[in-house]
């Protein structure tokens, strides 16, 4: 009897969590979904009436889609790869013996824990200014030409200061992964005369391949929606208006909410893909 | 001579680890340096590492300007709000979860964790319908909703990882003992989860404090916290990177004091305990 009663106890005991996520997720999605067959300008007319699939096309064949997907992709596969590799380098070497260890450590995570308009706006201003940035001093020093980052070369910068805030992350999980390792394994192998990069694939690489999965997918799933990091710094200028960005422009800087429900909408389904994966990997570990 | 070489190659490790931790935290550092510093010094070329008069200046004229403190005070509200009132719903799910499961927990967390997943853009306009309809536009109310609804999953999850390691042993020695489940959750459970519920709060303060759409979008004058109130020096008037400097600094230091105390919560927190 013990049992029932708690398990309508417990049932009752998650209810508000379930309740309102479920509101959050379904109310919201529901007005997009119902935005996005409409012709609405808020500011032009309001509610127009409904369109169909107008919206979804105007979207996509819209001159601004494809270079903004590109962005994206640019964005997300760098900063990916960025991080990645200087991650799985750092991480092998934090995990070696060293003096101070701990002090390097909170050194390496430390940009992780910055706000995003922060590490934006001293990057674009501080280092990236053209005239008084760091940057241009250093140029100058070496008696080149400043660079104008974030017009000539914006791109590259949003990825640098994206990977900045990120690496952290990925070094982070990645450490956490290789202390793991079974250390005796490795020995054995060093033993038995396997050279040092042998080692890294055979070994070590297969070890950290969950945990690298892991920062793919739960890192791509954030840089997708990267957002202040282009707000403060070319405010989607200069090629550099993603796929959020383009939505957010759509939404509220031109007012068109269909159409930028329809993006949204887009958007949620890629997501939405992405995240599917994530599930899988995240449930398996669950011994629920 | 093993013992040699080993020592010759921790040399070696240390010096590269420090100069690339140094490198990595050299724009914090230098932001912190510059704070101090006068507008002229800011920008001398060639740069100005240690030695010029530090003043404090630059924080007196960044609270009198632009009141720093206020702004301060909405993400404190709406970091430790959100919070507080997430962890208090989620106390009561993760343990039914974790003590009490069923077929349907395990389709139920992977639920939660897909509402994380929703992008914010996406759903921005219907929010900000929603914040002009109820009036909540620009209000700290709003936003410490808002953002407990985004990291409702992150804490129902961590918590859930915690509850899980508690001993169920221990749980059926009380229940034998008589315990009901009202004194069962108050004196034998309570206790052993404050460590895992303290470093949740820690690591869900962080990550409110830090957001930057919602806090963007949602806020005008009133109930702007630092993300938006740094995200005005954008557009600036003059010279103002000792002053951007001061305001990032005070904007960065309490979260990162805090960030060291939680890297290992971090780990956990943000897999959703896929690695620990």
């Amino acid at each position: 009897m013990a049992t029932k009663q708690s398990r309508s106890a417990a049932r009752l005991m998650m209810a508000p969590a379930v309740f309102l996520l479920l509101v959050w997720m379904l109310v919201p999605l529901a007005m997009t979904l119902w935005f996005s067959f409409r012709k609405f300008l808020p500011l032009r007319g309001g509610d127009l009436g409904f369109v169909g699939f107008d919206n979804y096309v105007r979207f996509i064949s819209s001159s601004s889609f494809w270079p903004s997907v590109q962005t994206t992709l640019i964005v997300v596969g760098s900063v990916l790869l960025i991080t990645l590799v200087l991650g799985v380098l750092l991480a092998l070497l934090l995990d070696q013996p060293i003096w101070g260890q701990g002090i390097v450590r909170i050194l390496v995570i430390a940009p992780f824990f910055v706000m995003p308009t922060v590490s934006a706006l001293v990057w674009k201003n501080i280092f990236m200014d053209p005239v008084n940035g760091l940057f241009a001093h250093l140029w100058k020093f070496f008696g080149a030409e400043p660079v104008q980052w974030l017009s000539q070369a914006s791109l590259p910068s949003i990825v640098m200061i994206v990977s900045w805030q990120w690496l952290p992350f990925a070094t982070l999980i990645l450490l956490t992964a290789i202390q793991s390792l079974d250390s005796e394994q490795l020995e054995a192998a060093e033993m038995d005369g396997a050279p040092v990069l042998r080692r890294f694939w055979h070994i070590i690489v297969p070890h950290l391949s969950r945990a690298i999965t892991i920062v793919i997918l739960i890192q791509t799933i954030f840089l997708l929606a990267v957002f202040a990091e282009i707000f403060v710094t070319t405010g989607g200028a200069f090629g550099t208006k993603t796929l959020t960005y383009l939505i957010y422009q759509r939404v509220l800087e031109s007012q068109n909410v269909g159409l930028g429900s329809a993006g949204g909408v887009y958007a949620i389904i890629l997501a939405n893909i992405l995240a599917l994966f994530l599930m899988r990997i995240v449930g398996k570990n669950l011994d629920a | 001579m093993a013992r040699a070489v080993t020592n010759q190659r921790k040399i070696i490790n240390t010096v590269i680890a420090w100069a690339i931790g140094l490198l990595i935290f050299f724009p914090i550092l230098w932001t912190f340096l510059t704070s101090f510093k006068t507008e002229a010094t800011a920008i001398a070329d060639p740069p100005v590492f240690l030695f010029f008069d530090w003043t404090l200046e630059n924080y007196t004229e960044v609270q009198e300007r632009s009141d720093y403190f206020k702004h301060f005070i909405n993400s404190v509200i709406i970091a430790v709000g959100s919070t507080i009132l997430g962890v208090l719903i989620a106390i009561p799910a993760a343990w039914s979860m974790a003590f009490v499961p069923s077929k349907r927990t395990k389709d139920i967390l992977l639920w939660m964790l897909s509402t994380k997943m929703l992008p914010a853009v996406g759903v921005l306009y219907p929010i900000y319908l929603i914040f002009i309809e109820l009036g909540i536009l620009d209000s700290k109310i709003g936003l410490t909703v808002i953002l407990m609804l985004i990291n409702l999953p992150i804490i129902v999850w961590m918590l859930y990882t915690y509850f899980k390691e508690i001993p169920h042993e221990i749980l059926e020695a009380s229940r034998m003992d008589g315990a009901t489940l009202k004194a069962e959750i108050l004196y034998v459970l309570t206790p052993m989860a404050v460590p895992g519920i303290a470093s949740t709060i820690l690591l869900n303060i962080i990550l409110a404090w830090n957001e930057a759409f919602w806090t963007l979008n949602l806020t005008a004058a009133k109930a702007a916290p630092l993300t938006a109130f740094i995200a005005s020096y954008s557009s600036p008037e003059g010279l103002f990177y000792a002053k951007l400097s001061a305001a990032s600094t005070m904007a960065i230091a309490p979260i990162l004091i805090m960030g060291w105390f939680s890297q290992k919560q971090l780990v956990r927190g943000l897999t959703f305990g896929a690695v620990k």
